[in-house]
């Protein structure tokens, strides 16, 4: 079987058909994707899944990688801070040395192709070496309230490009080239998103000492105040005193003092508690995520800032009601009263936690509704088609 | 059996979206964006609101009825706005002032109007459609039912929705090859005026097999 043959039992009915249909279209055609690292989640492990599949479909597809000294890397990563919101000093030393390795990343990568797809900052000035080709930038943060500066010094190299991508239409900044719009994705069968056997669920969850014996209450995710974790305790303690449930944040803390403090108080909470149950998990702790998701009676993704956050998404696709914070990644993901809610307190969140609890049968019919949104919207196999249409209306 | 030597050849589609500079926080910058947005966003976001969410029967109809009443927490220009059957416009500019003239009569009562966040704004979009030919066609109406049957839902809103309200096909490409290429007028009229407002493509696919089929039985098929 092909590999995107292995998709049909998952996706919709006719995608892989129109899948197929569509590369034959643009059969031979050489697809580069250019971005600054090939490990960890989001976009990387979409290109991960995406390109083995592209290429065998007969799209002669490639990933390349810049690379560059620290001050090189500290500069990019500075740039997209501050193209996030961030306030950040960005010297002209800084971005000047940040142009003139990529003019050695340039000599060093082949990038010659029909479409060139660049990911994200730290490869965004290979555009001034642009040959042939149409080249799109990718951009997958919202830069919609980029910082004056960078934003001046990152507009006319994204202006050199045929097009750009933002995940949601809000996430865009003014320009002069068309801006499309492709959401993220997830791929089904992949370790964090295949079905699991009842042993394998068994055996993650006992992994991580947690016991299905009660209602789960979920919510994965960073233990930063973007997502809310301490909001989600003590919605949940609003809950507990009606109905016995089990809180389990799943997450990693970052370095910085707010994050380590989080923690500290997510910590003594769980001590004080035996239901609060906080996981700090490795980055590619899959198979443990994807049991905890299919184990939960209901997700929280309390996300208070901006971001297009795929948990939501991730859960649906389990099957799960997913109560989220009211972002516009959120938004686009959860069907208000359909396939969960959108909430704008710990109130509100505890609120409809209760209202689902009270009316268990809601659950599955929520987490139907769920998969099915997650299954059109939110697939790999989506994500190809848009590749895919992409090729054919740029470069056919 | 009736056969043609013109087929029907059924095509699917897929949605390249594209972002607008064109944005509005409140319902007065509505009015404004619905006066100037190009026709294939007044599109987007009416007709093509069935493209995009296909397994559900959602409340609203359409993108600005659903951003007035969920966003604005306006529901009567929410409810004004859902209740506007796009597929009842033979052309886009008579959607467009249908909305413009509801939101122009609702702005006139309003006081002070609260802004939105830009995150939780309208902002406008438009698609560019990438037909794909399913490699599938019909030259009689038994053969026409069964592709009908199995095909992409985006076949039934290229060639039922798209085609009436994009490309001026008033009928849509399916009652068009039935009256012209079939010889089946009765038919090509029920299909043409089944009613797509407020459903989904799929119970679309299903009215359409319930008319072919009664047919199919008359003849003894």
């Amino acid at each position: 079987m092909s590999r995107i043959g292995e998709y049909s039992q998952v996706a919709p009915p006719g995608t892989v058909d129109i899948v197929e249909r569509l590369a034959a279209r643009v059969r031979g055609r050489r697809f580069l994707h250019v971005s600054g690292g090939r490990l960890g989640g989001g976009s990387a492990a979409t290109l991960r899944a995406a390109i083995p599949i592209l290429d065998d479909l007969g799209i002669d597809t490639r990933w390349e990688i810049t690379g560059g000294d620290v001050a090189y890397y500290a500069t990019a990563r500075a740039l997209q801070a501050a193209l996030e919101g961030g306030e950040r000093v960005l010297t002209e030393a800084g971005l000047e040395h940040y142009l003139a390795m990529n003019r050695v990343n340039v000599r060093r990568l082949d990038l010659d192709a029909d479409l060139v797809l660049v990911h994200d900052v730290q490869p965004v000035s290979l555009v001034e070496a642009r040959a042939g080709g149409r080249w799109i930038w990718r951009c997958h943060f919202d830069c919609s309230g980029a910082q004056h500066g960078a934003w001046s010094f990152l507009r006319p190299l994204v202006e050199r490009f045929d097009a750009a991508i933002f995940s949601l239409p809000q996430y865009a900044h003014r320009l002069g080239v068309p801006a499309y719009v492709v959401a993220p994705s997830l791929d089904p069968l992949s370790d964090k998103h295949r079905d699991l056997g009842p042993r394998e669920m068994q055996a993650a969850l006992a992994s991580l000492r947690v016991a299905p014996d009660k209602p789960l209450l979920l919510q994965v995710g960073p233990f930063t105040p973007g997502y809310d974790p301490l909001g989600v305790v003590n919605a949940y303690r609003i809950v507990k005193t009606h109905h016995d449930v089990r809180l389990v944040l799943a997450g990693t803390a970052e370095g910085d003092h707010e994050s380590r403090e989080i923690l500290a108080n997510l910590r003594e909470a769980a001590q004080q508690d035996p239901d609060i149950v906080v996981l700090e998990l490795p980055a590619d702790a899959y198979v443990q995520i994807n049991a905890l998701q299919r184990a939960a009676a209901i997700v929280l993704q309390k996300s208070v800032q901006e971001g297009f956050d795929l948990g939501p998404a991730e859960a649906m696709w389990k099957g799960k009601p997913v109560i989220g914070g009211a972002t516009a990644g959120n938004a686009q993901q959860i069907l208000h009263d359909v396939t969960g809610y959108i909430v704008r307190s710990v109130e509100g969140a505890a609120f409809r936690i209760r209202h689902l609890l009270n009316n268990r049968e809601q659950i599955p019919r929520m987490g139907a509704a769920g998969r099915e949104h997650a299954r059109r919207a939110f697939l790999l196999t989506r994500h190809l088609l848009d590749y895919l249409a992409l090729m054919v209306h740029l470069a056919p | 059996m009736r056969a043609t030597t013109h087929p029907f050849v059924f095509t699917g589609c897929v949605e390249l979206r594209e972002a607008l500079d064109v944005h509005a926080l409140d319902e007065r910058e509505l009015l404004d964006r619905l006066r100037e947005a190009p026709a294939d966003s007044i599109f987007f976001h009416t007709h093509g609101y069935f493209l995009r969410h296909r397994p559900f029967t959602t409340a609203w109809g359409n993108d600005f009825a659903r951003w007035a009443a969920v966003e604005l927490h306006d529901p009567v220009l929410g409810e004004r706005l859902a209740v506007v059957d796009p597929f009842a416009f033979p052309a886009l500019d008579g959607l467009r002032e249908e909305l413009v003239t509801i939101v122009d009569r609702h702005v006139r009562d309003l006081g002070a109007v609260v802004r939105l966040p830009w995150g939780r704004g309208f902002h406008f979009q438009q698609s560019h459609v990438v037909e794909v030919p399913l490699g599938v066609q019909a030259t009689t109406l038994r053969e026409f039912r069964d592709a009908l049957s199995t095909v992409d839902a985006s076949a039934i809103y290229l060639h039922m929705v798209d085609a009436r309200a994009r490309r001026g096909r008033g009928a849509g490409d399916f009652a068009e090859w039935l009256r012209a290429a079939l010889g089946r007028p009765a038919l090509a009229e029920q299909v043409g005026r089944i009613d797509a407002y407020l459903t989904t493509l799929e119970r679309v696919r299903g009215r359409l097999l319930d008319l072919v089929d009664a047919v199919l039985e008359e003849d003894g098929e």
